[in-house]
């Protein structure tokens, strides 16, 4: 699911260097029309529907955030 | 607020559109950001084109142009009009007010109740609440409710955040007695602790127009604008409306003692489709009974809104039958209330393109 993620982020900002950031969000890679776009990506990709009030930048700071995000949507996924 | 009217009711609705049709895709490069990643935006968030005034457009001039194919028409007369009430956050002028510009274009008796209300996007539903009040007191009369912005005028070009979604438009929505209309529910809240996220800094009396309010800058973020310019945090709203507005609504379906499946529309307000795509599911609403078309085609038209999704959608069939619908709105305050009314049997329901 990691890189599952990482692939979408990089469509998303393929001009951003995500793997050496520590908060996507606090480092300015995402913005929230990102969050958008990523949610968007995540709810087609994994056949999930994300709760808009978990739209908050705490999931969307690292690719873990993003994945536990995923996971908490119902995605049934084992990694 | 809860409110509970009686014999009262939308007779006709007209909804007024500049001529002018501006492409999403041909504004890609005002903005600052990657046009890969702005392009993502169209299909997510439904920006595909929208209406936008000529330089020398005010609000008022929308609405004259609408009143006047009512007047052309015949689908009111002068003599029945006993109140104008409008609301705009881009009034022609501070003084004087919109209402009172209209009253004089048309000649209107000096008995009819000129009332400008300062409110966005939950304009249309704090409009019709003074009008259904103000019926009260003169039975047999109509009130014209006109929602009229040009936001154009007020949203940097320069700003992504902001700039596709809006859409200048102007309605007018005819309210009458009706001794056989049945009760109409509403919930009108007020949230001023986030004013802020949605504020036009410069302009009042608390920071005059200047230069320096006029300079644009790089807010940080990649969109550049003025302090003259509307500011919205859009990750803020977004959440306000998704805390705030599906209890909203199931408070006013219980007001109204009726099911969530009795209702045949949720006529909302028009912020971005995937706004409305979310609301829809946090309230339970079947998506396609909410309709979310109109930011793809008309911008985002801030009071004007739920008229215009109305006659858009439903048109010809809002004269002829009644639906029960649901209507909501939320913005600048922060403010935000639902509605619950049959709305039909109109006397019209009609788009018209101005020469503005």
């Amino acid at each position: 699911m990691m890189d599952m993620i990482m692939n979408i982020l990089q469509e998303i900002r393929p001009e951003c260097d995500f793997a050496s950031s520590n908060d996507f969000m606090n480092d300015g890679l995402l913005d929230s029309f990102d969050m958008v776009s990523l949610v968007t990506e995540l709810e087609e990709k994994y056949s999930i529907l994300i709760d808009p009030l978990d739209m908050v930048p705490e999931y969307f700071s690292s690719v873990s955030a993003i994945a536990s995000l995923v996971r908490k949507s119902g995605a049934d996924v084992q990694n | 607020m809860k409110l509970e009217f009686h014999n009262k009711k939308i007779s006709g609705i007209m909804c007024v559109l500049p001529e002018s049709e501006v492409f999403f895709d041909d504004e890609i490069s005002n903005y600052t950001f990657p046009e890969a990643q702005t392009k993502r935006l169209k299909s997510v968030m439904g920006f595909e084109k929208h209406r936008v005034v000529k330089e020398d457009t005010a609000s008022s001039d929308l609405c004259i142009y609408g009143m006047e194919q009512l007047l052309q028409t015949k689908k009111i007369d002068k003599q029945d009009v006993c109140g104008i009430i409008v609301v705009t956050i881009t009034p022609d002028h501070f003084v004087p007010h919109v209402s009172n510009r209209i009253q004089s274009h048309f000649g209107l008796s000096e008995d009819v109740l000129c009332l400008d209300i300062l409110q966005g996007c939950n304009g249309f539903l704090v409009g019709l609440m003074q009008a259904f009040m103000l019926l009260d007191y003169n039975p047999g009369k109509k009130v014209l409710v006109f929602n009229t912005d040009t936001l154009s005028k007020k949203v940097s070009k320069q700003d992504r955040n902001s700039y596709p979604l809006i859409g200048d438009c102007a309605t007018i929505t005819v309210v009458e007695q009706d001794e056989a209309a049945k009760p109409i529910y509403c919930k009108i809240q007020m949230d001023g602790t986030q004013g802020d996220a949605l504020i036009i800094p410069a302009g009042g009396s608390r920071m005059p127009c200047s230069t320096e309010t006029a300079r644009m800058k790089d807010s940080g973020d990649g969109n550049v604008r003025s302090l003259d310019n509307l500011v919205m945090d859009g990750t803020a709203v977004f959440q306000f409306v998704m805390t705030k507005v599906p209890p909203l609504i199931a408070d006013t379906i219980e007001f109204a003692g009726i099911t969530q499946e009795e209702i045949d529309w949720y006529i909302f307000h028009q912020p971005n489709m995937f706004m409305l795509k979310k609301l829809a599911d946090k309230i339970g609403a079947p998506r396609d009974k909410m309709f979310m078309n109109i930011v793809q085609n008309f911008g985002n038209p801030s009071g004007a809104s739920i008229p215009l999704a109305a006659a858009f959608n439903l048109g010809d069939r809002l004269t002829q039958e009644d639906l029960k619908c649901c209507l909501s709105a939320f913005g600048s305050g922060l403010s935000y209330g639902a509605m619950i009314m049959d709305l039909g049997r109109l006397d019209f329901c009609e788009i018209c393109i101005s020469n503005f």
